[in-house]
């Protein structure tokens, strides 16, 4: 895989960690105000450290749209697919109340609770605001946000100021009507269906003002963008920069999922979305004008749990109603919990400082050294702790002579599951070997022989020795190792030419 | 006079809160409209709210049975002119 955004020295050098080698990814919101980072250090969707330790969970209670995005089917009821706008079970806001109460109580790293659909939650107000208004009574420490189009913020956010919301999602796609109108075919504005470039106008003036009445107001807001290739690629950049100029503090490009079987517009007609290559490279772009979000799992309208699990099957209404759950005392317990959370944190944070030192180490050859990406299996806290087999995504990290980066996550299918999926072993095996092009080294607590003869023909280092070790910690230290014993001076030697001179 | 919704309806629920007269009411398979209540929107609106927010085309139905978001009206492209937007869509 290319790098030449990654290779790029003036980037690498710009800012005061250049030398030291002061930082992990993780804290890439260093440079905002105490307030701001104060509100959003637990949130899982906006921080991401936050996501390793905290969880968070979404209500269906919002089921009606008011636009028509060619990436969406309003059919929204379905198990096994895994994507925004997708729900098992409706909620009304009484079920959502007492499935938040449950949840909360059995999960106790949750911290926020977000109403993202599988509609628009401000085109659903009544529901929502019920939501939130009993939620603000009965469970004052769960921080409550939403996702919403647009299209209705700007009537709403006086409403929305009410209950104590810190935290809003835009979906902004683009800020041209003319992109707009090859995106939503149509609104529901003023009781009529308008269409085309008119309505996209609607849509685009509707967001940017929504977003201006939520900054002025000192709410944070996140911009949500779907990569379009062909549509609104080129386009994304221009959008970050608008979006950072109104005051919107971080912005998360999602890859456009479009597979045809999801009965979509642009899944029905074919319209590919985004490479892994290319969707990096557009943040990378993007991330010069302002924080990029990188660790958003693109997941349901019913999500629960941490962001790379989903824990949803185990709270289904019918399940809910037979769990017997002491509110005060659950309150208590998340409340001991995140104090535990916080102080792994801080002694991690300050470990961690050690294994950035290693990295200052390499002094004068740091220009030579190439940047390699790391696949890293973890079930959450920050750490190396997951089988290999038993990864159902892996964290993609770069590494450089100054930073430890998250780049992305990457999904790949079970390929361990035991008994009758064992015949079908190997062609998953492969495929998930496959998904991890582009990486040299895979971190993991533990991993079969089987895949690591396999991982090591495609070039990929497999390593169990960091067991249990803070993530960015172990790549800085794999990565130091690598450069000590000279593999980073030269190109990456890739499967096929290794096997060449075999 | 009274719209109906016909098979195709995915309960959305999007059509059930801008209806001036109530009349959509959630139902098995699918939703329906009380033909009773219905107004098809006259007095109170231009359009016939149910079908303006409808994100399927062909399941809301007027008095004499022709689909109000007849093909092509949800994606603004005519049933004539889908190949070639999909040709167009699949070279990007």
């Amino acid at each position: 895989m290319e790098l030449t955004v990654l290779n790029n020295d003036a980037g690498a050098e710009a800012g005061g960690c250049s030398s030291s080698g002061c930082g992990s990814s993780g804290d890439q919101l260093s440079h905002l105000p105490d307030d701001i980072r104060e509100k959003v250090h637990n949130h899982p969707c906006y921080s991401e450290e936050a996501h390793h330790h905290y969880a968070r969970m979404h209500v269906a209670v919002a089921p009606a749209c008011n636009i028509q995005c060619h990436y969406c089917n309003r059919k929204y009821d379905c198990a096994n697919e895994s994507r925004p706008g997708v729900v098992s079970e409706l909620l009304s806001p009484d079920q959502a109340v007492r499935k938040v109460l449950a949840v909360a109580a059995n999960i106790p790293q949750m911290t926020v609770l977000g109403i993202a659909g599988p509609g628009d939650p401000l085109a659903n107000p009544e529901r929502t605001f019920e939501t939130f208004r009993q939620l603000t009574e009965k469970a004052p420490d769960i921080k409550l946000c939403v996702s919403t189009n647009g299209l209705a913020l700007p009537a709403q956010v006086e409403e929305l100021c009410k209950h104590n919301i810190d935290h809003v999602t835009i979906t902004i796609n683009t800020v041209d009507p003319e992109i707009g109108a090859k995106i939503y075919p149509w609104v529901f504005w003023n009781n009529r269906r308008i269409k085309g470039v008119k309505g996209a106008k609607i849509l685009i003036e509707q967001q940017q003002k929504g977003l201006e009445m939520l900054t002025e107001r000192g709410i944070l807001v996140k911009v949500n963008s779907v990569m379009i290739p062909g549509v609104n690629d080129k386009h994304l950049e221009e959008v970050s920069k608008v979006v950072k100029e109104k005051g919107a503090f971080l912005h998360n490009v999602m890859p456009l999922i479009a597979e045809a079987e999801h009965g979509t517009f642009y899944g029905v007609m074919g319209q590919r979305g985004p490479t892994h290559d290319e969707l990096q490279d557009l943040q990378d772009k993007c991330s010069g004008d302002m924080n990029m979000m990188r660790h958003c799992r693109q997941c349901r309208a019913d999500a629960v749990g941490l962001l790379g699990e989903d824990r949803g099957d185990e709270f289904t209404m019918d399940k809910i109603e037979e769990m017997e759950i002491d509110y005060e005392a659950a309150m208590v317990k998340r409340k001991e919990i995140h104090l535990e959370i916080e102080a792994n944190r801080k002694a991690q944070a300050a470990k961690s400082g050690e294994a950035f030192v290693a990295l200052a180490s390499l002094g004068t050859k740091k220009k030579e050294l190439r940047p390699v990406l790391m696949a890293v299996a973890t079930t959450g806290g920050g750490l190396i702790n997951q089988h290999f087999g038993h990864a159902s995504e892996f964290l993609i990290y770069e590494a450089s002579p100054t930073d430890v980066r998250f780049i992305s996550h990457r999904k790949v299918d079970l390929y361990c599951s035991g008994g009758d999926t064992c015949g079908d072993a190997e062609t998953a095996l492969q495929k998930n070997i496959r998904t991890l092009e582009g990486c040299e080294v895979v971190l993991c607590s533990k991993i079969g022989y089987e895949p690591w003869d396999m991982l090591e023909e495609a070039g990929i280092q497999p390593n169990g020795e960091h067991a249990m070790e803070p993530i960015e910690d172990a790549i800085a230290a794999v990565y130091k190792e690598m450069a000590d014993a000279g593999q980073l001076d030269k190109p990456r030697q890739t499967a096929e030419a290794a096997q060449a001179t075999a | 006079m009274a719209l109906s919704i016909v098979e195709g309806c995915v309960n959305c629920w999007a059509c059930a809160p801008v209806c001036p007269s109530d009349a959509i009411f959630e139902a098995t398979p699918h939703f329906m409209i009380d033909a009773k209540k219905c107004t098809e929107c006259e007095g109170d609106y231009a359009n016939p709210q149910c079908a303006s927010i409808c994100p399927i085309e062909t399941v809301i139905l007027d008095a004499a049975g022709d689909p109000l978001n007849p093909p092509g009206s949800l994606t603004g492209i005519p049933p004539e002119t889908m190949a070639a937007a999909m040709a167009e869509i699949q070279a990007r």
